[in-house]
């Protein structure tokens, strides 16, 4: 069953020096207890996409879309009141900065009980009771103490929890984790990761992972969206992407995540930088990195190619007439 | 531009791209240097340069009006008393028959070289109390900065009023007055400037050549800071200004026959009801004049760190 | 909380410490006062038989300053030189709570108003009500406040004759003085609350309360508002000090008996005590307001404690 279905998502911000193309034509979907995570450089627009669909955007930004359609609703036809509803109770959202995106005036315990308080219409102990059960449920200890206290006075990886809890505290059909490890230590990452694998199973709800790093998805997301340049390049199941991946941009990322192995081997960065998004390039955003590139390349946005159910590449390479490529340096097994 | 059929692309253009075709074209700007930078996003406020031709216009006048003035600015002349503004006395006369234009003009002469002398005195002070607190840190900067919080802590007119009972109502004592004042507010942001900068590498080069720590104060860590200083200046003369006419206004400022805008305005008190262009005529001099110093300063301050901007 | 609050109290302490210290000694070096030396006195009898009594012109300076600090802590702020018969203390008792009343109105009124200008500019950016608004704002900072009340004197009452022009016999009497006090600071919070909301609703925590659900209302009124308004409560402290100077201007000119007046013309008449003994009075109460200040904003801000 299809939970969030987006097509042609076009999003543009409108600056004094013009039209930045944040998104410039993407389509997924996500299925009803399933897991994907959308993986991408800084800049990519993987954020930016998500936000549009969630309606958190900033009034500078126009969205666009053929459709986008949450469990059935259109959401592009729906007001802003509609969106307040399904926001915080349906699809429930985690942000980057644990710091940052929590109220430093007011308590953890305000804080999750708020969203309670206004899709649950619960008040008083009720409410209370339930911000207790969803503290133990992210693994927060002695909650009863706890929320009373303020986001300074807890470390990174609680504050994510404290998030966590927060988009949980309504049983949202849908969870978005817009890069929840990326401002923390790389044991307390793997920490929030294994809670989120975790949460997945215990409530079956579908989860958007967004991310840069490719290392994070590997754990908990079945399905893999490759974005660059604000648009989308490689999609498949977790298998496909790691052991056939063919767009040159997947091997540059899968290339690049440092191996702990017993031998010393150099780090291959992608070099060059990405595509200005106020001018974007006429063809594939990707080419002037790319090793591979061609002159059609440069010329037109490559078609979306299907390789198979789930797996699927813009990329010219695909294409009869190229002359076909070889991918370097990749792992083969794991 | 419309991409073909996919089975109709051309077929060379499936060779690789060359490295050159994958640059893009960066169109390279002449590079300015900052002062230049700020100057030319200077120019482009409107606010500001309208305030700029103000004041420079009032500078003018008061240099030069009362030279080509016929009339001087205590010529009393009991028959012509109270006329409202004509040809012969565009801002009319006073209750002694002295001419309005003039008298405002040297009001002029007056409070802007108040404002600017007293801005001076203390961007030195601030300059030199924050410059050595930043720099030197540590214990010398706390109970510099100890001191600096006390004072803080009270309304500066009341200090000024203070000084200026015990040392008399000239212009030497309210400059002293100001003086005493005003430098603490630039005299902190100097010292967060110094203590930014402090660790930026440059320092660190200075001193590995042998460069004595005053020097270093004084020829790297303030130049550099100069930016935020300005600005704090340019803010000090309105309110030097101000501070002047409030006194002036209340009868505790500049006394008779000297004239500033404050002054003129506390003569003209009485005369409200009946002859109310004797009071508007000062009282608007020194709105326009802090409109436009403010006006200067909004401008200095978005030229100089545009991030500062709202 | 309480290690904040009694350390606000100590530097509070500290500071009227040095403003007493200063006022006794400038108390001495009044030219030709009654503590200079017999031949420079120029000082009626009357007084200096009383200063005499009470400071013990005879005494060593130390154990004169101890006496005056004495009678400090028991709140004698010692007697009026041109009015001898009058203490300080009587002339404060008589004119601040006149000026307290009109101040504590402007401050009231200040607030009131300028905050929510301030929040309509910035959620309305770039409108008509946005432009309109800081418009004014600019003008209420620029222009000083004396002209403000000159201006709006001449306006109301000399022209358009709709407000009296002196006493506070009736509502309409203070109307004219508190705009006069109030204007500046409400230019001001205007465009200080504009700024700060701006910078709060650009903040992640805002994105977090829309993505919860929260109405824009509530998004604005409880989650950006609370820290919004730290810097409004930080300008209180200044505020209380610029509604203080404003009430000498605003008293002079619509004849309000209050303590600014009293003040004003103990300087022209070189009142030299009872101008002292009132600073101590204003500086007390400046350092007591920033204390309260302090604890509100403590009050509002859980962390400033932390970083102590």
């Amino acid at each position: 069953m299809i939970l969030l279905d987006v097509v042609n998502l076009k999003t543009t911000f409108q600056i004094d020096a013009g039209n930045v193309q944040a998104v410039r034509g993407v389509s997924f979907h996500v299925d009803e207890g399933e897991s994907i995570g959308i993986v991408g450089e800084s800049g990519s627009g993987k954020s930016v996409t998500m936000l549009s669909v969630t309606r958190l955007l900033p009034e500078n930004a126009k969205v666009e879309a053929d459709s986008i359609n949450f469990n059935g609703t259109e959401l592009l036809k729906q007001d802003d009141n509609f969106m307040r509803k399904i926001q915080g109770s349906e699809i429930g959202m985690i942000f980057q900065d644990p710091m940052t995106s929590l109220n430093p005036l007011f308590t953890i315990g305000d804080q999750i009980m708020e969203p309670i308080r206004i899709h649950q219409k619960l008040s008083g102990e009720d409410a209370k009771k339930r911000v207790i059960e969803l503290l133990k449920l992210v693994e927060i200890p002695d909650p009863e103490s706890r929320l009373k206290q303020y986001p300074h006075e807890f470390s990174g990886g609680m504050r994510q929890r404290v998030m966590i809890a927060i988009a949980l505290s309504c049983n949202p059909k849908l969870l978005i984790a817009d890069e929840p490890t990326t401002a923390l230590d790389v044991t307390v990452q793997a920490q929030i990761l294994d809670l989120m694998d975790e949460l997945k199973k215990k409530l079956n709800m579908s989860i958007i992972l967004i991310t840069h790093n490719l290392g994070v998805v590997a754990k908990i997301c079945n399905r893999i969206i490759v974005m660059y340049g604000g648009l989308l390049v490689e999609e498949g199941t977790s298998r496909e992407i790691f052991y056939e991946p063919k767009h040159p941009y997947t091997w540059g990322l899968l290339r690049s995540i440092p191996k702990v192995t017993a031998q010393k081997s150099k780090l291959i960065p992608i070099p060059g930088s990405p595509p200005d998004l106020l001018s974007p390039p006429a063809g594939c955003p990707f080419a002037p990195r790319c090793e591979y590139a061609m002159k059609v390349c440069m010329k037109y946005p490559p078609k979306k190619i299907g390789l198979s159910d789930t797996h699927s590449v813009a990329c010219w390479l695909m294409h009869p007439k190229s002359p076909g490529y070889k991918m370097e340096g990749l792992y083969a097994n794991r | 531009m419309e991409t073909p059929l996919y089975d109709e692309i051309p077929p060379e253009l499936f060779e690789k791209a060359l490295d050159t075709e994958k640059q893009s074209d960066v169109i390279s700007r002449p590079s300015m240097s900052y002062w230049q930078n700020a100057w030319a996003r200077f120019k482009k406020d409107p606010l500001a340069m309208i305030g700029l031709v103000v004041i420079i216009i009032i500078t003018l006048f008061a240099i030069f009006g009362p030279i080509v003035s016929p009339y001087t600015y205590d010529g009393q002349n009991i028959a012509i008393q109270n006329q409202p503004p004509s040809r012969e006395h565009w801002f009319g006369t006073d209750k002694f028959g002295r001419d309005i234009f003039v008298r405002v003009l040297y009001g002029a002469r007056i409070s802007l070289s108040i404002g600017v002398m007293a801005a001076a005195i203390n961007l030195v002070i601030g300059v030199i109390y924050g410059g050595i607190a930043g720099y030197f840190g540590g214990r010398v900067d706390m109970v510099m900065m100890r001191i600096v919080d006390v004072l803080y802590g009270l309304p500066s007119l009341l200090y000024i009023i203070l000084i200026m009972m015990f040392l008399g109502n000239t212009v030497k004592s309210i400059l002293i007055a100001l003086s005493l004042t005003y430098w603490i507010g630039t005299a902190r942001i100097v010292r967060s400037q110094v203590l930014s900068l402090k660790h930026e590498e440059y320092t660190l080069a200075a001193r590995a050549l042998g460069v004595s720590n005053l020097g270093i104060i004084f020829r790297h860590l303030v130049p550099n800071s100069m930016g935020p200083i300005i600005v704090t200046v340019t803010f000090l003369i309105p309110q030097a200004i101000f501070s002047e006419a409030f006194l002036s206004f209340l009868g505790i400022g500049i006394q008779v026959p000297m004239a500033s805008w404050g002054t003129l305005a506390n003569d003209a008190i009485p005369a409200i009801f009946t002859q109310p262009y004797q009071m508007i005529f000062p009282v608007l001099a020194i709105s326009i004049t802090m409109f436009a110093l403010n006006f200067i300063g909004d401008g200095l301050r978005d030229a100089l760190d545009p991030r500062l901007k709202k | 909380m309480p290690v904040y609050i009694l350390k606000r109290i100590l530097a509070g302490m500290l500071t009227m410490f040095i403003l007493v210290t200063i006022t006794f000694f400038l108390m001495h070096a009044i030219p030709g006062g009654p503590f200079s030396p017999a031949e420079e006195r120029n000082v009626p009898e009357s007084v200096l038989k009383k200063v005499e009594e009470r400071y013990g012109l005879n005494d060593p300076v130390y154990i004169q300053y101890f006496n005056y600090l004495k009678n400090l802590a028991h709140g004698d702020l010692g007697f009026s030189f041109k009015q001898p018969d009058r203490t300080v203390n009587e002339i404060i008792r008589i004119g601040f709570p006149v000026s307290a009343k009109v101040g504590a109105i402007a401050a009231v009124v200040s607030v009131v108003i300028g905050v929510p200008l301030g929040i309509i500019s910035a959620v309305k950016r770039g409108k008509w009500m946005d432009w309109a608004s800081m418009a004014f704002a600019t003008i209420g900072i620029s222009v000083p406040g004396f002209v403000i009340a000159v201006l709006s004197m001449y306006l109301f009452a000399v022209k358009l004759k709709i407000l009296p022009t002196y006493g506070l016999t009736s509502w309409r009497h203070y109307i004219l003085p508190v705009g006069g006090l109030a204007l500046g600071p409400i230019a001001y919070i205007a465009r200080l609350m504009r700024s700060s909301m701006l910078e709060i609703m650009r903040q992640d925590y805002i994105r977090t309360a829309r993505a919860k659900g929260v109405s824009e209302f509530w998004v604005i009124a409880k989650h950006a508002m609370k820290n919004a308004i730290t810097p409004v409560v930080t300008y209180l402290g200044p505020l209380v000090a610029s509604l203080l100077t404003g009430s000498f201007v605003v008293e002079k000119l619509f004849s309000i008996p209050g303590m600014g007046r009293y003040y004003v013309t103990g300087i022209s008449d070189r009142d030299y005590s009872a101008t002292l003994g009132m600073t101590l009075f204003f500086g007390l109460f400046v350092v007591i307001a920033n204390i309260i200040v302090d604890i509100l904003y403590a009050l509002i801000d859980p962390r400033v404690k932390m970083d102590e």
